[in-house]
């Protein structure tokens, strides 16, 4: 399987960017067993970056490789959805979270 | 009082908006968020582009966030008014965030998010063109591209007070189901509660009208209601009806009908600046009267300007030379300009703003218009209503005659749409009918009414021939023709001499 090409746009240190950044991380270092490049992009510092990719909400993370490009909204806090929106069926075990857990809004 | 927390008023920016400025009473409240709130079609868009455009011309750049249509469809789609936001874009002084769905793209909500890229990017781009103006269009499609409606709105009400602190000015645009409803969809005006104003684009009478309302603008004066406006190449043009009436000087300066029997009845002719009304049925003389005004106009010496809504050009022109008048020749040398046009052309809204500019242009003493009836077929009531204002007061300001024909729905008697709603506007109302008389029709004129002066009451009856007009004596011996009803009277003209005489004033 080729190597995930991401990028996740954060807003300086507000919480639920941290908290995007742990997500990701913890789901590269897990399932994705490092195939992943990520760039982190702090909307703050370039504001153009963010113009470019168009992004409104963050954090936001948009999967640019493999196709179809994809963007996940959120703090990526249900690893389920994020699986899912990385194209990453869980044939594996599930991670030992609640995959509800982190209470997106309904 | 005051003195220990001295509260500045809040300040208006003219928007530069033609009319717009008016009803708001000098613009919106600047470093404010005003909401724009209408229906589909209702040309929230225009206003939000022409808010920024305007700003510009006035050393105010802004930022456009549009979060429908792409910033390219935007460039392309005002083009037409003009307005080559390229350039401005390259000059610096007009940035846009583009805030719009890509619908290529997938998406997914994994969890809590906030819209703090969007406010960045706003941030960024204000600083980066030194923007005091923000237009935002339109919030109802953020609520399309997110899940969470109640996230959207706690969002946007966050940017509403970061814009605030930014100190621009702000126009931000909502969607309306109904034209007379709630002010906006997902409640949107909770966030921005401080102005509304509204737009419609309301179907009456088979006719769409837009007008303008400003509901609020707190703490600062405005003026109330609906204001008709129009969407043309140059923009948006709101008409401010309560701006032009009755602000005009009058005058005791008479000048001449055209006619010098009908100058005697209405004691020697008619005030320069007043409104004239004949109405007849077709066939009457109305053209007559206006090509008679017309020339007589020109022969003192005044410049004359006529409409021309019922006949082609040639036939008015062929008319006039039955008449002995060279109108041809005298708009060669620059003293007569007419115009004519099928009133179907264009929205009466149109109509307004275009005739308002020709007599702006060409400076008329004189204004004839034939038919104003014409121009009820391309308006509701209420629009005809609002045009015969607009015009009659932008002529009465100029400080120009104006002489409007208005043509009899019936033969005999009758008044028309037109006349119950300029009656009480203008100033003279001369009635042109036919009255049937043994077996034969003939003519009859009166001068119903002459504002600030005596007039001849008679009816009199009139012939047309290739010299004009030719006032006769008056209808002794005949009742009911106003009503269309002309009765014979069996007393000898020495009596009703007598019964006149006993109410002579």
């Amino acid at each position: 399987m080729a190597d995930l090409q991401l990028e996740l746009y954060v807003v300086g240190q507000s919480p639920s960017s941290q908290a995007a950044i742990e997500n990701l991380r913890a789901i590269c270092d897990g399932v994705l067993a490092g195939r992943c490049h990520v760039r982190i992009v702090d909307v703050l510092d370039e504001p153009d970056a963010a113009e470019q990719a168009n992004i409104l909400a963050t954090p936001t993370l948009i999967k640019r490789a493999p196709v179809p490009v994809r963007r996940i909204i959120g703090d990526l806090s249900v690893t389920r959805d994020v699986l899912d929106g990385l194209d990453l069926n869980r044939e594996e075990p599930a991670t030992g979270e609640d995959p509800t857990h982190g209470g997106s809004a309904p | 009082m005051a003195e220990a927390h001295p509260e500045s008023p809040i300040e208006k920016t003219p928007t530069g908006i033609s009319g717009f400025d008016h009803i708001t009473d000098g613009g919106l409240p600047r470093g404010r968020s005003t909401l724009v709130s209408g229906t589909a079609g209702s040309a929230k868009t225009v206003l939000a582009m022409q808010f920024l455009i305007e700003g510009i011309a006035l050393g105010e750049h802004g930022v456009f966030v549009t979060f429908e249509e792409s910033p390219a469809d935007l460039r392309r789609n005002v083009l037409g008014f003009g307005w080559d936001v390229a350039a401005l874009e390259a000059a610096k002084q007009f940035c846009f965030v583009d805030a719009s769905q890509r619908p290529d793209e997938e998406r997914i909500e994994a969890g809590m998010y906030d819209f703090g890229a969007l406010l960045a990017r706003i941030e960024a781009a204000v600083h980066k063109v030194g923007a005091t103006r923000v237009s935002l269009d339109s919030i109802g499609a953020v609520f399309a591209q997110f899940r969470d409606a109640a996230i959207v709105r706690r969002e946007l009400y966050r940017i509403s007070a970061a814009l605030k602190q930014l100190d621009v000015t702000a126009l931000i645009t909502a969607e309306r189901n109904e034209e007379y409803g709630a002010i906006s969809r997902h409640g949107m005006e909770e966030f921005v509660t401080d102005n509304v104003v509204l737009v419609r684009n309301v179907l009456e009478d088979e006719k769409r009208r837009r007008t303008i309302e400003v509901l609020k603008l707190r703490g600062t004066n405005h003026h109330k209601g609906e204001y008709p406006f129009s969407v043309n190449p140059q923009g948006l043009i709101v008409i401010p009806l309560s701006a032009i009436l009755l602000k005009q000087k009058s005058t005791t300066l008479r000048i001449t009908s055209g006619n010098k029997e009908l100058d005697a009845m209405c004691g020697s002719g008619f005030f320069r600046d007043s409104i004239i009304l004949v109405s007849g049925a077709t066939g009457t003389g109305k053209t007559l009267m206006v090509t008679a005004f017309t020339a007589g106009g020109i022969e003192q010496g005044e410049r004359c300007l006529t409409f021309c809504f019922e006949e082609s050009r040639e036939q008015f022109f062929r008319n006039a030379a039955g008449w002995g008048f060279d109108f041809e020749a005298l708009e060669a040398k620059g003293d007569l300009k007419v115009v004519t046009d099928y009133p179907e052309i264009m929205p009466l809204e149109d109509h307004l703003i275009r005739m308002k500019r020709i007599i702006s242009e060409f400076k008329p003493n004189r204004v004839a218009v034939d038919s104003l009836s014409a121009l009820e077929r391309v308006s509701g009531n209420r629009g005809f209503r609002e045009f015969v204002i607009g015009l009659t007061a932008f002529i009465k300001h100029g400080e120009m005659a104006g002489l409007f024909t208005s043509t009899t729905p019936t033969l005999l008697g009758g008044t028309s749409v037109t006349e119950a709603h300029i009656s009480t506007i203008c100033d003279s109302i001369i009635l042109l009918r036919y009255v049937e008389m043994h077996g034969e029709m003939r003519r009859g004129l009166t001068v119903l009414k002459m504002r600030g002066s005596a007039h001849d009451k008679e009816i009199r009856e009139f012939t047309i021939d290739g010299a004009g007009m030719h006032l006769g004596k008056s209808f002794r011996n005949v009742t009911g023709i106003l009503s269309g009803n002309p009765m014979q009277l069996a007393m000898a003209p020495a009596d009703i001499d007598r019964l006149r005489d006993m109410f002579e004033e």
